[in-house]
């Protein structure tokens, strides 16, 4: 768990995956195009149609090691399960709070805390960053209200009231991240509001496949650690849907993937090519765009900053770990408070 | 004496290594089954050089067994010896492994005595002495079985018993003692910085919904 192990993203349709040895084989058309020891490993992310041997799959299973299917535009397909990890205390311990409408209040109200406060980290830097007094201007206001909707957290007394704050502000927070783009990108990637299944434009056809990268790691994180992935707080329990790792995906969103896909526009790193329009409107990454931001994502978890709480250098991939690690240790009353992670 | 089926809470005798190396150690590995994988990997390993020592170990006379299952229905203890010898003379002698170099931390003499006294309720024979081997340095440590040390079992399982049932667990190590997280190898799992920075997490659950002023 100290050790930052890599994700492997497997893209390639049609890929086979093996176990030699103590290594993945990744085999196209008979070929080896790829070998990496296991122990790097701590999970494989598959898009598409990518195959993996029995074998290969068995010792994901035994050691835990996470498997994510994904489909073309990121969206979740499957799991492996191994064998029931983790502890039942603490998977009771989550279902206590979760059933305890003031305890998962709580958690909810400082998560959506997390989320604000990222997204508003975004647009003051933005502003720092600005060209223009106007996109500066907007920034700022943006942040200003976003403090205000922040400080009004506390007082929602219900779910709905609090997921009310929190659509507001992230309307309004999307409604100025074109500001945070640099003049001579904004008209190619044009953005007016957030759009998801399918994403109608390219920002958020990017934004959403940085966010399923996102939500796969704070899976196999909470997974990790033992807690139940479908019990959030936050969102409400559905058939299927990862409540928990969506709750936790909340305050990674700005972070981790807003800011990384701001960069990569403004880099000039992503480009309109990058995606295909489909018949009737919406816009998917075609395969050249996918594996640029796989690319930058992996190397970003590879950057250290300053963790808050730990003042000590942290891999970025390694904060959803933490984050699960600290959730478990609040529901087990190991730690007086959950604070999620704030960005600097 | 009790019957071995009483309700009582079991107590592995690793569990009193664990404890007294430090007790959130020993509640992420048994109260809460942490590392099960890697504990595993450790005894597989001990398997192995169990196979090397075979060999140069059958002094005139003594015999020994390895991995020994022990327990003390009195004290609600069990494990496994890695080895245990019986001389000629009728003498008793358990020989812990041990990986690291030194004794640092008086653990290791903790978890033989306690060996020792499960062996004394098995056979009815007292078992007065036994030795810790070292791997590094392949030198054996003898320890006597004194009554502080039959004393620190008997403590030490009372609280191991009341921690593991009381299904909280422990702070991180403090102070000086937290020297030992450095060498622990539960250090990522229990994450002894994040949690021990109390007064940190709640300044910053306290100010959580008070974003910084300064804008730009
Ligand atoms: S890291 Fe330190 S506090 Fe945590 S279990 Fe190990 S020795 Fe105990």
């Amino acid at each position: 768990m100290t050790v930052l192990q890599n994700t492997l993203y497997v893209t390639t349709p049609e890929a086979y995956l093996r176990l030699e040895g103590e290594t993945v084989c990744v085999m196209v058309e008979q070929q080896k195009r790829l070998q990496v020891p296991l122990h790097h490993l701590g999970a494989l992310v598959l898009f598409d149609h990518v195959m993996l041997s029995p074998a290969l799959l068995g010792r994901c299973a035994e050691d835990g090691r996470s498997v994510v299917w994904l489909n073309r535009s990121g969206r979740f397909q499957a799991r492996l399960e191994g064998p029931v990890n983790g502890n039942i205390l603490l998977r009771q311990a989550q279902f206590r709070a979760a059933e305890n409408a003031n305890g998962a209040l709580g958690l909810a109200r400082a998560m959506v805390a997390g989320k604000l406060r990222n997204s508003r980290q975004v647009l003051m830097r933005g502003a720092r960053e600005a060209k223009s007094d106007v996109d500066r201007d907007t920034m700022v206001k943006a942040a200003r209200i976003l403090a205000t909707q922040i400080r009004k957290l506390p007082q929602a007394e219900t779910l709905d009231t609090l997921r009310g704050f929190e659509g507001d502000a992230a309307r309004l927070y999307f409604e100025s991240l074109p500001a945070v783009m640099r003049e001579p990108v904004r008209e190619q990637f044009p953005f007016e509001a957030r759009s998801r299944r399918p994403p109608r434009d390219a920002f958020n056809a990017l934004i959403s496949f940085l966010y399923a990268l996102v939500l796969a790691d704070c899976r196999s994180a909470l997974e990790t650690v033992g807690l139940d992935p479908q019990l959030g707080f936050l969102h409400a329990v559905r058939p299927g849907r990862p409540a928990l790792a969506l709750d936790l995906l909340e305050e990674f969103r700005a972070p981790l993937a807003d800011r990384l896909a701001l960069t990569l526009i403004n880099r000039g790193q992503i480009q309109p090519g990058d995606f295909d329009c489909r018949e009737g409107g919406a816009v998917l990454l075609n395969d050249k765009g996918r594996k640029t931001v796989i690319t930058a994502y992996q190397e970003r978890k590879q950057e250290t900053l300053t963790h808050p709480l730990l003042q000590q250098d942290t891999p970025i991939g390694l904060l959803p770990h933490l984050q699960a690690r600290l959730l478990a240790r609040f529901l087990r009353q190991d730690v007086p408070a959950y604070v999620p992670y704030l960005q600097r | 004496m009790q019957r071995p089926t009483d309700d009582r809470l079991q107590i592995p005798l690793s569990a009193l290594n664990q404890y007294a190396y430090c007790p959130r150690r020993c509640f992420l590995i048994h109260g809460e089954g942490e590392f099960r994988h890697n504990v595993h990997t450790v005894s597989g390993t001990l398997e192995h050089e169990r196979v090397d020592r075979q060999a140069g170990e059958s002094k005139a006379g003594v015999r020994v067994e390895y991995a020994l299952p022990v327990w003390s229905d009195a004290l609600g203890l069990s494990g496994r010896c890695d080895a245990v010898e019986f001389h000629p003379d009728g003498a008793i002698y358990p020989v812990e492994y041990k990986h690291g170099k030194r004794k640092q931390w008086d653990n290791d003499d903790l978890q033989l005595t306690a060996q020792a006294l499960c062996l004394e309720e098995m056979t009815g024979k007292p078992v007065t002495r036994g030795a810790i081997f070292h791997q590094q340095s392949k030198r054996r440590r003898e320890v006597a079985f004194d009554d502080n040390l039959r004393r620190a079992v008997k403590s030490t399982t009372v609280e191991v018993r009341a921690l593991l049932s009381s299904a909280r667990c422990p702070p991180p190590l403090s102070g000086i003692d937290a020297r030992r997280c450095g060498e622990c190898s539960l250090r990522g799992i229990c994450q002894p910085a994040l949690i021990g920075s109390d007064r940190k997490l709640e300044h910053l659950s306290q100010t959580l919904f008070e974003p910084e002023e300064e804008l730009p």
